[in-house]
Order: structure tokens, then C-alpha cells, then sequence
């Protein structure tokens, strides 16, 4: 049966898609392409996916859409302009293999047969054994943790990556930018804090976990950094370490497992859901401390004494 | 229809005239400050009598505050973001004065 509430849906996404690309203002297609995003994690929550929703509202809307107008303040800060806007050639060709690879997708998933949910069996069976009874967290840090021990390091990469070609980001300031935004801040630390807590914890037998814990954090700490609110002095010091927690503790975990003669990242029964809350919390704060810098720009440093 | 199907309702459709109002007067205003107006203060009352309906539906007091508290965040933050839009509007149209 089609809802009408669908139609409109993905009516609208499509529209939002298509301004985006083809709008000649940048800023507009920023703001078309966060809506965009927020539409799609609609559409997830429609999918009774609520997993995806969460990770798409928090990181492809939120934190995407703060990297992109972040760019773009830049991009006026300097001076930037760009006559690459509307549909080029290259979004053309883009636009092109995107829609052939969708029709594809599209077309190999309705002739699987509908009625024949292996995989999911297959979790069902063994879910038992993983420590946790969200068959997704089970997925994601019991089954096939070693892919989500690669996407921090993915994660990390690109956080290297900006460090550099960017310039560093002088992150001392000289007073809040704005006292009601700082205000805000202040007032939603304490409570992000706890929310992403229960989100990690929640991850266990429910919807949630360390990416959107993380995601949580972060945009905790983008408004953090967009109030120009920063730190106590040995903050600096303590990115590093706090950016590589989850790997070390991912890695840690790995090596232990090979060391009892098991094969890596195969838990013992007994300490599954252990191992699985200490490997998600460390990458929970990574993640966010990740996110916070990928916002920030480049690496962060005091400014130049003067 | 039980007495809290007919609140729900009422609230919905009170909830919808506040969220088109709003819309309206995003469209229709001549400049930032009073859409702004319009559309944050139909917003958090639409979003409120939205809130209003579900929790009448609600089986638990946890569900509750969490709705409560959804519907406050929404308030703070909406203000600040409505605080930085004018204040960024401001600033913008005196430096066309100067």
C-alpha cells in the first residue's frame, strides 16, 4: 500500500536533490542539501531502519551540513569565488553513474526473492552468543567488528589528512562570540554528555551505539567550538591521546583475542558484552573528538605569541 | 474514539493552524526579523500541541519526559538559532548604512 505521506517524501527529497545540484547560489545549495539530509533520515525512519536514520540525521545532515557552511564562511572570509556552480559537465557525468548505479541497486533488490531473509536468520540464530541483543550492534562490533575497526581508521585518516594540507586553527579566544550562544552551550554540555551516555548504552539492546553517541559528541562539540568556547589549557595536549582511544582500544582487544589463541576480534562468550562496552566507549569519545576537529579545520593551536 | 483520541486530535489540528500560520508568515512577512517572528513563535507553540497530543497517548511518565524534554531543547535552541540569524541580520544591514 502507498502512503501519501511517502509520496510526498520522496517527491520533496527529489526536489530538494535537484535544487541542490543545480542552483547557481552556493549557500542555498548548502541549506537545500541539509534538508536533504533530514529528508533521507525520514525516509530511513520510514524504512523502520531507525539505525540509519539516527547515523543520517546526525552525521550526513548535522555534521556534514556544519562542515559545509563552515567551508563556505571561509570560502567568504577569503574571498572565494567559484564559477563552478549549476550543473557542470562533471555533475552531469556524476549525476549520470549515480543514476545508473541506483537503477542497478534498485533493480537487483526487487528480483531477490523477498521471502528468503538469510542473513537475518543467520544473526538471529547466534545473537545469543554476541553479548548484545541489538542484532545491528551484533553486526557492527561482534561479527564483523574488524570492518568497524577499519572505519576508524578510515575516520582518523581523514582527520590526518586535513591536519595536512589546512593551516593550523588557533583556537584560543579572545571571548565567547556571542554570550547567548555560549550560554547555550554551556547549558547543553551536561545534558549531550548524559544523552550520548544513554545512546551508548542503549546500543546494547536498542537503536543507538557508539557512532551515534559519538555524533552526539561531536556536534556537542562543534556548537562548543562555534561559541568560541574552548578549554582548559591542557585540552591541547590531551586530542591525541583522546583521538586514538578507540583504535588502541579496538587493537588492544584484537591482540588479546590472537594472544589466547582465538582468531581476532573473536570474543569469548562469557566477555562479549564486556569487551563490546569498553571497545564502544572508547570509540565513542574518539568519534567525537574526531568530529569536533574535523570541524575545527586544521590542527588545533595556541596563537602565536605576539 | 476514547476521550484521549478526541484531545490528540484537537491538539493535532490546533497544532497544524499554528505550524501553516507560521509558514505563511515566513512567506508573506517583508523582512528577516519579522519572519523570524512568525515562524519561531508559531513553531514552538505548534510544536508544544504536538508534544500535547502524543503525551496523552503515552503508556509510561519516561516517555513522557522524554518528550518533555525534546520539546524544551527545541524551544532553547530554536530561540538561540533565532537570536543568530537576527543578530547576523543586524549586523548585515547597518554595514549597508555605514
Amino acid at each position: 500500500m502507498i502512503h501519501l505521506v511517502d509520496v510526498t517524501l520522496v517527491v520533496t527529497l527529489l526536489a530538494c536533490a535537484w535544487l541542490s545540484l543545480t542552483g547557481r547560489d552556493l549557500l542555498r545549495s548548502v541549506v537545500l542539501f541539509i534538508a536533504f539530509g533530514l529528508l533521507v533520515s525520514l525516509g530511513w525512519a520510514r524504512l523502520r531502519a531507525p539505525d540509519v536514520a539516527l547515523a543520517e540525521a546526525a552525521v550526513g545532515s548535522g555534521l556534514t551540513g556544519a562542515l559545509l557552511l563552515s567551508a563556505f564562511s571561509a570560502m567568504e572570509r577569503a574571498r572565494l569565488t567559484t564559477d563552478e556552480v549549476g550543473l557542470t559537465r562533471a555533475r552531469w557525468l556524476a549525476l549520470g553513474l549515480t543514476l545508473g548505479l541506483g537503477v542497478s541497486l534498485g533493480v537487483v533488490l526487487l528480483s531477490l526473492p523477498s521471502d528468503h531473509p538469510r542473513l537475518s536468520l543467520h544473526i538471529q540464530e547466534r545473537i545469543s552468543q554476541s553479548g548484545v541483543l541489538n542484532s545491528v550492534t551484533a553486526v557492527l562490533l561482534n561479527f564483523r567488528s574488524y570492518d568497524t575497526l577499519l572505519e576508524m581508521v578510515v575516520l582518523l585518516a581523514s582527520l590526518v589528512g586535513i591536519w595536512a594540507v589546512a593551516p593550523f586553527a588557533r583556537v584560543w579566544p579572545k571571548a565567547p562570540s556571542t554570550p547567548i550562544l555560549a550560554a547555550l552551550a554551556r547549558l547543553l554540555l551536561p545534558l549531550m554528555t548524559v544523552v550520548a551516555g544513554y545512546l551508548l548504552w542503549l546500543g546494547a539492546d536498542a537503536p543507538g551505539g557508539a557512532f551515534q553517541a559519538g555524533a552526539v559528541l561531536g556536534g556537542m562539540g562543534v556548537l562548543w567550538v562555534a561559541a568560541s568556547l574552548w578549554h582548559p589549557p591542557w585540552a591541547l595536549r590531551m586530542v591525541r591521546p583522546l583521538l586514538v582511544l578507540g583504535l588502541l582500544a579496538f587493537l588492544a582487544v584484537a591482540g588479546v583475542t590472537m594472544g589466547i589463541g582465538k582468531s581476532m576480534l573473536e570474543y569469548p562468550a562469557s566477555q562479549a558484552k564486556t569487551l563490546i562496552l569498553w571497545i564502544e566507549t572508547a570509540a565513542t569519545v574518539s568519534i567525537g573528538v574526531t568530529l569536533t576537529l574535523l570541524f575545527l579545520g586544521g590542527y588545533p593551536a595556541p596563537p602565536e605569541q605576539s | 474514539m476514547s476521550w484521549a483520541d478526541g484531545i490528540s486530535l484537537l491538539c493535532i489540528l490546533a497544532a497544524l493552524f499554528f505550524f501553516l500560520a507560521g509558514t505563511v508568515g515566513l512567506l508573506r512577512m517583508p523582512d528577516v526579523f519579522t519572519r523570524l517572528h512568525a515562524l519561531t513563535k508559531a513553531d514552538n507553540l505548534g510544536l508544544g500541541l504536538i508534544v500535547l497530543a502524543t503525551a496523552v497517548q503515552l503508556q509510561s511518565w519516561t516517555e513522557l519526559v522524554k518528550l518533555a524534554l525534546i520539546w524544551m531543547l527545541v524551544m532553547v535552541s530554536g530561540a538561540t538559532v533565532a537570536h543568530l540569524i537576527a543578530r547576523m541580520a543586524l549586523s548585515e544591514s547597518s554595514d549597508e548604512k555605514a
